[in-house]
């Protein structure tokens, strides 16, 4: 049976990168998502958290120099 | 299956992820040149041990396992960084809690403004400081969005560390962060918090 009781702050934020990650299975992935949208503040740290890792993300996407290709192709074309 | 077909389907498959490859490798290495060296090095080893794919729509996976493994390879020769985990120190660091204060409500949204005034270098630099096996989960994750089970099965350890770790890592990262922010132009409001709490 779904445990639907609603969580505390405390147990929210304990949850909160794991969520945030896709990393609950969905009756605590529903129970974080329940918790956040009743309470005011930890829905603003979930958005806080949420946009830092956007920021974070932002700093893999770095394109290859475009040599790296010809290198790659020279490394597999001389086997 | 012939050999040329099979060198073009894992030149494809090189081809589409190649730039994750290289951010990835960037973040690790932390410079431009050993991050290139990093990516041929291990496509070259993947190439070299292609028979041990045994799922071709694990590739992405199995390629970054092989470039995690030859990046701590590289660090383990080089012998010039600890491979080990840090002690742990004091309790875990929250941006938040440092922003959201009642004497910064003025602020209106005192925690969305720092990130807007946060800078892609202020992050970086943060990232790049962090001990290499925190940052390779936070690279793992973050960057490149695999799972915890995925990372762990990359790297050969427990899910457990892998969150462990990540959670170390996103606290010793946010600290750096609230750290420089207050001595930059972009921690105006952590200056200000400083300043109220009397913080160097």
């Amino acid at each position: 049976m779904t445990d639907r009781r609603i969580l505390s702050c405390e147990e929210a934020l304990r949850r909160l990168a794991d969520y945030l990650n896709r990393e609950l299975e969905p009756p605590e992935r529903d129970a974080v998502e329940q918790h956040v949208r009743l309470c005011r503040e930890c829905c603003s740290r979930a958005e806080f958290e949420r946009l830092l890792k956007e920021r974070l993300a932002e700093l893999g996407r770095e394109p290859a120099p475009a040599r790296m290709l010809s290198r790659i192709r020279e490394l597999l074309g001389g086997d | 299956m012939s050999h040329g077909i099979h060198r073009a389907r894992f030149e494809v498959e090189v081809t589409a992820i190649l730039d994750n490859l290289y951010g990835a490798a960037l973040r690790l290495t932390r410079n431009s040149a050993d991050a290139e060296d990093l990516v041929a090095e291990s496509v070259a080893k993947a190439w070299a041990s292609r028979d041990s794919l045994e799922d071709p729509a694990r590739f992405q996976g199995w390629i970054f396992r092989i470039l995690t493994n030859t990046f701590f390879s590289d660090c383990r020769k080089r012998g010039t960084v600890s491979l080990d985990e840090p002690a742990g120190e004091g309790g875990e660091f929250s941006l938040f809690e440092r922003l959201h204060q009642p004497f910064l409500l003025w602020w209106s949204t005192p925690e969305q403004e720092f990130l807007r005034k946060v800078l892609r270098e202020d992050l970086q630099r943060a990232l790049d400081a962090l001990p290499e096996v925190f940052r390779v989960v936070v690279v793992l994750s973050e960057l490149e969005g695999f799972s915890y089970q995925e990372i762990a099965d990359m790297l050969a350890i427990p899910i457990g560390t892998v969150r462990s770790r990540f959670s170390r890592a996103r606290s010793l990262l946010q600290q750096a962060v609230w750290q420089h922010s207050l001595h930059s132009s972009a921690g105006g409001i952590g200056a200000a918090k400083a300043g109220a709490e009397g913080e160097p």
